[in-house]
């Protein structure tokens, strides 16, 4: 019921909303819990196990009941907290957990079969048959038990990520927060003031108190107005610090969209639901509040049933009172604090019960001391209580309870870089531990400072500790007048007797489920939560999970700081996967190389294959042909009898110079590179330090000092990041440098018996085989543009690498092709390069597959014996010399065979198709249109003395089991005179 | 977590890429020993550790750092051209 | 080589890498690439720096910029880019240069693109892990730094406006992902 005049929101703009299709008024400024509660709504859900019905339990985002799905289809958004969504104009919001309806929910009958239901339920229940598990009991499970769901349609909404730095991290802007803020600001340091409400002001925004004397909310609203005009200072509101990580970073999580009404225009459609902000902050001020316990008695999870601040909030923020016959239960001096204010704005307080015999007196509510609420009824909404005190049990009317068993400071992200909190006798409850996170300090409430002049003072001791490390000075003032009340409370965890007594709301844990798993040995709080899962629902037991610890310490004779609390982990509060991936969705998951060629190769219809991050034609098809094979085998010809064209500017391409160059590749490749003469080029093999081979290329020299090194497209990060380390780390004395020029050039194999003479047509200076023999290369002048030119081959043809300035690639890649087509030949795509290097037996990263030597290549006569080298001392191991290793080979099927497939197993032919004969296996394999059969490269063993032997072929993923030959890796040219040309 | 490049200042560690322990290399003449101990031999404290570390979205310099690998406290770094990693040439 | 006397007579057409993306102007933020003419990696030759610095003074009128700094000004500016490396953009290297540096022509390597409005360090913060705030990061300030998943170079080349590279094979994704970032950041206005 809204009081009219009363709080911060009155007079504010009506707003309507529906409630399980119920339409409703509210306020501007309202959550959606506060605009139910002023409509007289209090049954809002169904409990996770029992299906109970439940209410409102708090005002924030430790509510563990009032869970609620928004939105449709791919805008679903389920257990999202009424106590934290902001209403806003057509806000349709529906229970949860619930079937037919929140009212009228058949799986309430778990709540009659609860004595089953009890802790360790599922491990007992469902242990037999395993079969079961999955087919029957999981399906069951999840239907019956559960939180909101999903659609099932993909989420549409844009999520961001985002960076943001500064000097001071404060996370809360209650007292504690505000005052930190204010100090850091005055004294120069940039400040971001962090706060998960929508409104700054924390506890004081639901108190009715005065501060520096006026309206605490009125405070508020002068610093706010005073930190915002201050250019150091970022004010950050609806965003919750989730996780604090090492060396001073924060995890915050953004609500942007989500107290918007769903408009549809592109503007809109841009903005984020969410922002997941990763804060790099020099220090911190911990200023999170604290969170109110409610207390354990017989049916305390009645709708109506609330903690006492909560009530204090609706009532003194939002101008509603959730009952019209309010009692409050206690056992501390500040839930008094519920029952005076709502008297005062003349709400009916039936009774304050409080446990301490020494409670406060009021003479406005009748105060029941030394006494304790045992039960309540009611089952939609809270009718009755019954307290229990020396005289007996007495029954009193009431719609709403506002309980407290104290408070929990919020030490949540002190325990996230691995800390413990202190338990604090005085108070009942956990507080941070100094140093917990570095660079981290914390005041107010959550270090235990409940009264608002004390929030006050830590919070700016905090800042002034905060600008001494950062090398600043505090201005010095006054703090502001506020109530310095001190904290009385006597523990009250559990209230003895029958039934049960809620703990986890919203994983519907009992008293009597963790002495249960107490009584079943399950002692440690470790292993008490996982058995009950207490604390393991969305909220984390964030109300609860003290109390289940103590219930827990008295269950097993221990003091509380004995049991321990378990773990604390990020996030603070619950984080959707999209603000988590924010950003990796669809292209974003990866960045998009594009050729220089895309566009034409595109443009010629050209199949696109994903290499690393690189676009690369696969094959370019002509009218007619109807798949790759035709493509591929056309393309092979093509090159094998006139001329292809193919972009090859994804290799790796880094250029080495200085004096030491030369060295520096004498000490990355095997071989020798400082003799190379000018203006040619060599093959190289590198090793890793272990002995293996790491990646294969040419490189060329352009100069005395200068050489152009090439890499595989996919090693070219690996070997860049390589040479970097050699160069720095290793060899620090050398005097070399190194820079990838990779994306300079645009570079273009041709290849062919007619290369040379397309060549001819484009270069400004003819070229003949005598002025650019096989492993030439230099510097030429194409149609007028300079570029380099390397006769190098990849396909066993006379072929050349052309490569222009980038810019020019498109232009370049269209001339070569429209000549090469002219010729006979045209473009050639990855497919047919592929089967162009396996026939002459040239390899890949499908044979450098991290296993494999030198040796096992057969290029062991490229192991220098001269010189030190990278991997030099461990490829002499006995077992990367050892005769019986894989050796690369080649195989011809004997007969006629559908294909041979790569990752195929090789075994003797007269042994059985076993693990223990295994004599191999396949690494590349294609259809060679040039031989007319299939050929393929495979590893075998002792393989360089079995050419002419058979093999057995065995595939059983692709039913392949083919007899084949044994032959030289390379099947076409081997002699090499097409290449030399 | 963040660490301090000597050249670029402090950066999001997501601008590095780690490499494992920073050891010296042998000499090529080294029994086998000793290089199956660079290769494949590492300690694995729960506490300090000097480790590799590329700057390779940054500045491109390969660092040492050295890292409590229980608390993730980073007490200094230093660039690798200064840590005499190469051993003996 | 013989010399030619029938040189074809077309021309190679030269194309920009961001060609057809830009430019893009979004709620008061701009995009667009931008041809910096000549792009030179200039790495000094061990004890070099100060030849370097001395010999590109002379030649370009800017001494060789610290790290995380860039000195000249439009159309003739030095970039600092990385350990022991300077990215010299504008003017053809002076061949002095080359006495006391590796010089590698990048001309053709970088997309360059320029990020120009009121909030430009906000469309940066949703993409660089680095501080690029004006109280920090001031004119004529350079990071080497991803963007998103790739290298990148970051100027600050005014009060609002930045230069940014990326390898040019990646221009699509770059265009992609700072409009992305510049609509989200309009869309909060």
């Amino acid at each position: 019921m809204r009081l009219p005049g009363k709080g911060l929101i009155a007079g504010g703009k009506p707003v309507t909303f529906s409630f399980n299709g119920q339409h409703m008024m509210g306020l501007e400024g309202d959550t959606l819990a506060s605009a139910l509660l002023a409509n007289g709504v209090h049954l809002v859900g169904r409990s996770f196990k029992y299906h109970r019905p439940r209410g409102i339990l708090t005002a924030g985002s430790e509510e563990p009941n009032a869970l609620v799905i928004i939105g449709r289809g791919s805008h679903q958004d389920p257990n999202v907290r009424a106590t934290t969504q902001e209403l806003y104009e057509g806000l349709s919001a529906r229970s949860q957990n619930c079937w037919p309806s929140v009212e009228h929910d058949v799986m309430a009958v778990n709540d009659l079969a609860a004595p089953f239901l009890g802790a360790g339920f599922y491990y007992k229940t469902f242990m037999w048959p395993a079969a079961f598990w999955e087919k029957l009991y999981e399906p069951l499970i999840r239907r019956a038990a559960g939180l909101g769901a999903l659609s099932g349609a993909a989420d549409t909404d844009a999520y961001e990520k985002a960076y943001a730095f500064c000097d001071l991290l404060v996370i809360g802007s209650g007292p504690a927060g505000l005052m930190a803020a204010l100090t850091a600001a005055r004294a120069g340091a940039d400040v971001i003031l962090a706060e998960e409400d929508s409104r700054m002001g924390g506890r004081l925004l639901a108190e009715d108190e005065e501060v520096d004397g006026m309206p605490a909310h009125l405070w508020v609203a002068e610093v706010l107005e005073e930190l915002s005009a201050m250019e150091n200072v970022r004010l950050m509101t609806r965003t919750a610090v989730t996780g604090a990580y090492d060396q001073g970073t924060y995890g915050a999580l953004e609500r942007v969209a989500h107290h918007k009404p769903r408009r549809h225009s592109l503007k809109d459609s841009h903005l984020p639901r969410e922002c997941f902000w990763r804060i790099a902050a020099k220090r911190a001020v911990l200023a999170a509040g604290a969170i109110e316990r409610p207390v354990a008695f017989r049916n305390n999870d009645r709708p109506g049933i609330m903690t006492a601040s909560a009530v204090r909030a609706y009532l003194n923020r939002w101008g509603v009172t959730p009952g019209e016959r309010v009692t409050v239960f206690a056992n501390n001096d500040d839930a008094h604090r519920t029952a005076r204010d709502l008297a005062a704005a003349g709400v009916h307080v039936a009774a304050l019960i409080d446990s301490r015999h020494d409670a406060p007196d009021s003479e406005m509510f009748p105060v029941i001391k030394g006494a304790q609420v045992c039960d309540a009824g009611g089952r939609k909404r809270l009718e009755s209580i019954t307290v229990r005190s020396v005289a007996g049990e007495e029954k009193i009317q009431t719609d709403c309870l506002a309980m407290s068993g104290g408070w929990n400071p919020s030490v949540h992200l002190t325990c996230h870089l691995n800390a413990r909190p202190t338990w604090r006798r005085d108070i009942a409850a956990f507080v941070p531990t100094p140093g917990a996170v570095p660079g981290m300090v914390t005041a107010g409430a959550c270090n235990g400072e409940f009264s608002t002049a004390g929030a006050l003072r830590e919070g700016a001791k905090a800042a002034e500790q905060s600008l001494e490390a950062l090398g600043l000075k505090a201005t010095a003032s006054d703090l502001p007048q506020a109530e310095d009340d001190p904290y009385r409370i006597s523990p009250l965890w559990e209230v003895p007797g029958k039934g049960r007594a809620w703990l986890d709301f919203q994983n519907d844990v009992t008293v009597k489920d963790v002495q249960q798993a107490a009584g079943e040995n399950f002692r440690s709080v470790e292993h008490m939560k996982r058995y009950t899962t207490q604390g393991m629902a969305t909220d984390q037991g964030k109300n609860s999970n003290v109390a289940a610890l103590a219930v827990l310490a008295d269950a097993t004779g221990r003091s509380i700081p004995e049991t321990g609390t378990t773990t604390f982990r990020p996030p603070f509060v619950p984080v959707s996967i999209g603000a988590m991936g924010a950003g990796a969705a669809g292209q974003g998951f990866k960045p998009q190389r594009f050729l220089t060629s895309h566009k034409a190769s595109e443009e010629r219809g050209a199949h696109q294959l994903e290499v690393g991050l690189w676009y690369r034609a696969a094959y370019f098809p002509k009218a007619g042909e109807t798949n790759w094979r035709q493509s591929c085998d056309r393309e092979v010809t093509l090159v094998r009898n006139h001329v292809g064209i193919c972009d090859v500017s994804t290799l790796g391409k880094i250029d080495i110079q200085g004096p030491d160059a030369g060295k520096l590749l004498d000490y990355v490749y095997t071989n020798t590179f400082s003799t190379l003469k000018v203006g040619r080029a060599r093959y190289g093999l590198m090793l890793r330090e272990d002995g293996f081979v790491m990646d294969d290329g040419t490189t060329a020299r352009l100069g005395e000092q200068h050489y152009v090194m090439t890499t595989t497209t996919a090693a070219a990060g690996q070997v860049m990041a390589h040479l970097e380390y050699v160069s720095q780390a290793l060899r620090p004395d050398w005097d070399v440098r190194i820079v990838s020029v990779t994306e300079q050039w645009a570079q273009f194999a041709v290849a062919g018996p007619k290369a040379r003479a397309l060549l001819n047509a484009l270069l400004d200076d003819e070229i003949d085989s005598d002025s650019w023999p096989f492993m030439a290369c230099g510097d030429v002048a194409v149609m007028g543009v300079s570029g380099r030119l390397f006769r190098i081959s990849f396909s066993g043809e006379e072929a050349y690498e052309l490569a222009v300035p980038a810019r020019y690639g498109d232009a370049l890649f269209r001339e070569l092709v429209s000549r090469a087509e002219g010729l006979g030949g045209g473009a050639y795509g990855m497919e047919a390069l592929n089967v162009l290097r396996i026939e002459k037996g040239f390899i890949t990263h499908a044979e450098i597959n991290g296993t494999v030597t030198a040796l096992d290549l057969g290029m062991q006569g490229m192991m220098s014996q001269k010189k030190d080298f990278v991997g030099k001392p461990m490829s002499r191991r006995e077992g990367l010399m050892a005769e019986d290793r894989a050796q690369l080979v080649g195989l011809k099927p004997i007969g006629a065979v559908k294909q041979l497939t790569a990752g195929a197993h090789l075994f003797n032919p007269e042994e059985p198709v076993e693990r223990i004969f295994d004599q191999g296996y396949v690494t590349s394999a294609c259809f060679s249109p040039t031989l007319g059969q299939s050929v393929a490269l495979a590893f075998l063993s002792h393989g360089r003395d079995r050419i002419g032997e058979k093999v057995r072929l065995v595939d059983h993923m692709r039913g392949i089991d083919a007899l084949c030959e044994v032959v030289e890796p390379q099947f076409y040219d081997p002699e090499g005179g097409r290449a030399r040309g | 977590m963040r660490i301090t490049c000597p050249i670029c200042g402090e950066r999001d560690r997501r601008e590095f890429t780690y490499r494992g322990a920073a050891l010296p290399r042998p000499a090529e003449d080294a029994d086998l020993d000793a290089w199956h101990a660079y290769v494949n031999l590492r300690e694995n404290p729960a506490g300090p550790l000097d480790e590799l570390w590329h700057h390779e979205m940054g500045c491109g310099a390969w660092l040492k750092v050295r890292r409590n690998t229980a608390t993730h406290e980073i007490h200094e770094v230093t660039l690798a051209s200064d840590a005499g990693l190469g051993g003996a040439a | 080589m013989t010399p030619k006397e029938d040189a074809p007579v077309a021309e190679l057409i030269a194309k920009s890498p961001c060609d057809g993306l830009l430019p893009v102007s979004v709620g008061g933020l701009t995009l667009s690439e931008e041809d910096l003419g000549h792009l030179t990696t200039l790495a000094p030759f061990k004890g070099q720096e100060k030849g370097l610095s001395t010999a590109l003074e002379a030649a370009h009128g800017m001494k060789l910029p610290a790290a995380g700094r860039s000195t000249g000004k439009t159309g003739n500016r030095a970039i600092w880019f990385g350990r022991d490396m300077v990215l010299l953009a504008g003017p053809a290297p002076d061949t002095s240069l080359a006495e006391h540096a590796a010089l590698t022509d990048q001309s053709d390597a970088w997309a360059v693109v320029r990020l120009d409005g009121e909030g430009c360090e906000d469309v940066l913060a949703r993409l660089c892990p680095v501080d690029l705030r004006s109280q920090t990061f001031k004119r004529g300030h350079s990071a080497r730094t991803e963007l998103r998943h790739m290298m990148a170079s970051v100027t600050r080349i005014g009060a609002n406006s930045f230069q940014i590279m990326v390898f040019r094979s990646l221009a699509r994704t770059l265009v992609h992902d700072l409009k992305t970032a510049m609509e989200a950041v309009a869309a909060r206005r």
